[in-house]
């Protein structure tokens, strides 16, 4: 069964289009990524699935009922976590619990088993106030808010943005855990790396859904051939290769530069290249598409 | 029933746990009634007075002792020429002259009409007006105790009482207004900035995703404060009650049966500003703009709606608050039971309903834009 449907669906602030034509199926018990930078629109797709923004055009299911008409039903059986921390700063770790568990008409003691992983973490600092909490913390407090009334679907709008790499990874496994439990997860992340996790992506920019496929099918079915280049100089570096006839794009990439080029190189050729250039410590060598490279080739 | 109370003890968290609120809550409504009933004040004791006595006979030194034995006026200056006054308001040495005319006491004698000039300073109008009634009504008094002597054949003697005032204190007239500006205040532009917090903070976000009814939500948020401001209504009553004497003629529940209405018809409006901000900020400028300005200025409290422009006194018919000073006053000072104040009362009730049909209509269950 789909769990997720999106037929067409558009949105405008006055000039702006938000979200165009957007189309999706997401299965049932499935951990989609919404990949995609700042202002790509990933946050008004939330809200219009989350019944919560009323899209110009096309319409969309979540969980078998309709974003308009069966608003209810759906906001009954939805965990929904955005992108700003949005919890009361001003209430306990416990307080803010109890009282989503409650205005979902639950206990935090009816649905312990499914936060138990995640709200044990934070369970020694229940008595303090949310707003005093780390970044790692609060994250954790918010998708157990999200998760005390045991949703069928998970939305989860930039998670990890602002935390910590330790806390991003294990956030990332509790989502794994999550799924097995056949929780439907829409989760939107600006980190490429992130991508990899997911079983399937939706690549967005500018309001357009680019490609969704499995992370794998999607890099391996990058067409270019792809090299890692490094040297002591980056910035001379980038600017150099931007000057060699066969590239097509370069970017840089963790430490390396990522080059791809319009036919195929033999890495020798480039290392000559930056050679004559005078570059020193050159490193090439042939690499994977990763989601960046895709994402960047779109 | 069960996610109401947990709304309601939340929104307690949230009063008890922030300061300022607190301040905001019961700090002003003492602080506003003791601003208004010691320093804000008409009455004048031991002003200022200068006098260019041109006369000095008996008759015009005792009027001058009569001024100053009042209580209301002292005697600061006395001057020798009309210069000499002119320049004493420019230099503001005084807040009223006293001109006696030449053969003042001679005059009156004979029979024919003695004048006294009394000069203010027009720059203060209330001031000067409350000054020239006050001496009107010393020189008035000391001349019927000169016919009484002499009596005249043809006299109109004019004996004015303050009925439920009698000495015309201010602090009577202030206690009503400050109620209704703190109830305005406590009811509307709190709720409009607990409403329009949840916005900024992203936490309405959450209360729409969740089965809450719009009206639970509403409920929720007013309760605590409907709680509040009786508990202010009932102070604000105690403070004028034991420290500045307003006696409370009419029936105490009346009182609060009135305040409670009135307090629905703020709250009202509060949440109806919150349905059109989506920042703290904006409400509290709306509130005070919207709410606070008319409540002070056409409702009646500081400026008299008989003596305003005509289309500002239409408009003040859709001040709330100005029926609600009117019950006030008629209830406080007068004693009045609720078949004298039904009037005012179905107005304001009906205003109630319409606004709370109104913000509840509003209320989006979606989020704006």
């Amino acid at each position: 069964m789909n769990s997720i449907q999106v037929n067409g669906i558009s949105k405008a602030y006055g000039k702006v289009q938000a979200v165009q034509d957007i189309h999706l199926d997401i299965q049932s018990g499935e951990l989609f990524g919404l990949i995609g930078p700042d202002g790509a629109g990933k946050t008004t797709l939330f809200r219009i699935l989350a019944t919560l923004l009323l899209a110009d055009a096309g319409d969309a299911t979540v969980a078998g009922w309709d974003v308009v008409r069966d608003f209810r039903q759906i906001r009954r059986h939805l965990g929904y976590m955005p992108g700003r921390f949005s919890l009361y700063q001003d209430l306990t770790v416990e307080e803010n619990l109890r009282f989503f568990a409650t205005i979902f008409g639950t206990s935090i003691e009816e649905n312990y088993d499914l936060i138990k992983d995640i709200y044990q973490q934070i369970e020694p600092f229940r008595k303090r106030r949310a707003g005093q909490l780390s970044g790692g913390m609060k994250q954790k407090l918010a998708l157990s808010c999200a998760l005390i009334h045991a949703p069928r679907v998970l939305f989860l709008d930039e998670p990890t943005t602002g935390v910590d790499a330790v806390s991003r990874q294990e956030f990332w496994e509790m989502l794994q855990r999550l799924k097995a439990k056949n929780i439907t997860i829409l989760v939107s992340t600006p980190y490429m790396d992130e991508a990899q996790l997911c079983d399937r992506i939706g690549l967005i920019r500018q309001g357009r859904i680019l490609s969704v496929a499995p992370p794998d099918e999607l890099t391996a079915a990058y067409p270019h051939p792809l090299f890692e280049v490094g040297a002591q100089n980056r910035y001379q570096l980038l600017q150099d290769l931007r000057e060699y006839s066969p590239t097509r794009s370069v970017f840089p990439f963790g430490e390396f530069l990522h080059l791809s080029t319009r036919h195929p190189v033999d890495p020798m050729d480039i290392r000559e290249f930056l050679a004559a250039r005078q570059h020193r410590e050159v490193v090439v060598r042939p690499t994977e598409a990763t989601v960046e490279d895709c994402f960047m080739n779109l | 029933m069960k996610s109401f109370f947990a709304f309601v003890r939340k929104e307690f968290y949230h009063i008890l746990r922030d300061r300022r609120t607190l301040l905001i809550l019961f700090g002003m409504p003492v602080v506003q009634i003791i601003l208004f009933g010691y320093a804000v004040t008409n009455e004048f004791k031991g002003a200022d007075i200068g006098v260019w006595d041109q006369s000095k006979d008996a008759l015009s030194t005792e009027l001058i002792t009569r001024l100053e034995a009042s209580g209301h006026f002292s005697l600061a200056y006395t001057y020798q020429s009309r210069d000499q006054v002119e320049r004493a308001f420019q230099d503001a040495e005084i807040k009223m002259a006293v001109i006696i005319p030449a053969d003042f006491g001679a005059t009156y004698y004979s029979g024919r009409t003695a004048d006294i000039q009394l000069i203010t300073d027009g720059t203060n109008p209330n001031t000067a007006n409350t000054l020239v009634n006050y001496a009107s009504a010393i020189v008035q008094g000391f001349q019927r105790e000169q016919t009484d002597n002499r009596p005249l054949p043809f006299q109109i003697s004019v004996d004015s009482r303050m009925v439920y005032n009698p000495e015309l204190l201010s602090v009577f007239m202030f206690v009503p207004g400050v109620m209704t500006l703190i109830l305005m205040l406590v009811s509307a532009m709190m709720t409009s900035l607990t409403i329009a917090r949840e916005k900024e903070l992203g936490t309405m976000e959450l209360l729409l995703v969740s089965p809450l009814s719009p009206m639970t939500i509403i409920l929720g948020k007013v309760t605590p404060y409907i709680l509040l401001s009786l508990i202010n209504t009932v102070i604000i009553l105690a403070v004028s009650y034991f420290v500045f004497k307003v006696p409370i003629v009419g029936s105490l529940w009346l009182l609060l049966g009135l305040s409670l209405v009135f307090i629905l018809m703020a709250l009202a409006l509060g949440i109806l500003i919150s349905t059109r901000t989506t920042t703290q900020q904006s409400a509290m400028m709306i509130s005070l703009i919207m709410l606070m300005m008319p409540t002070m200025l056409l409702s009646g409290f500081i400026f008299p709606i008989e003596s305003m422009p005509v289309i500002l006194q239409y408009l003040s018919n859709i001040i709330p608050a100005k029926y609600f000073i009117i019950m006030l006053k008629d209830v406080m000072l007068k004693g009045s039971a609720l078949t004298f104040i039904w009037n005012e009362m179905v107005v304001l009730l009906g205003m109630t309903v319409f606004f709370l049909l109104l913000s509840w209509k509003n209320f989006s269950i979606r989020l704006g834009g």
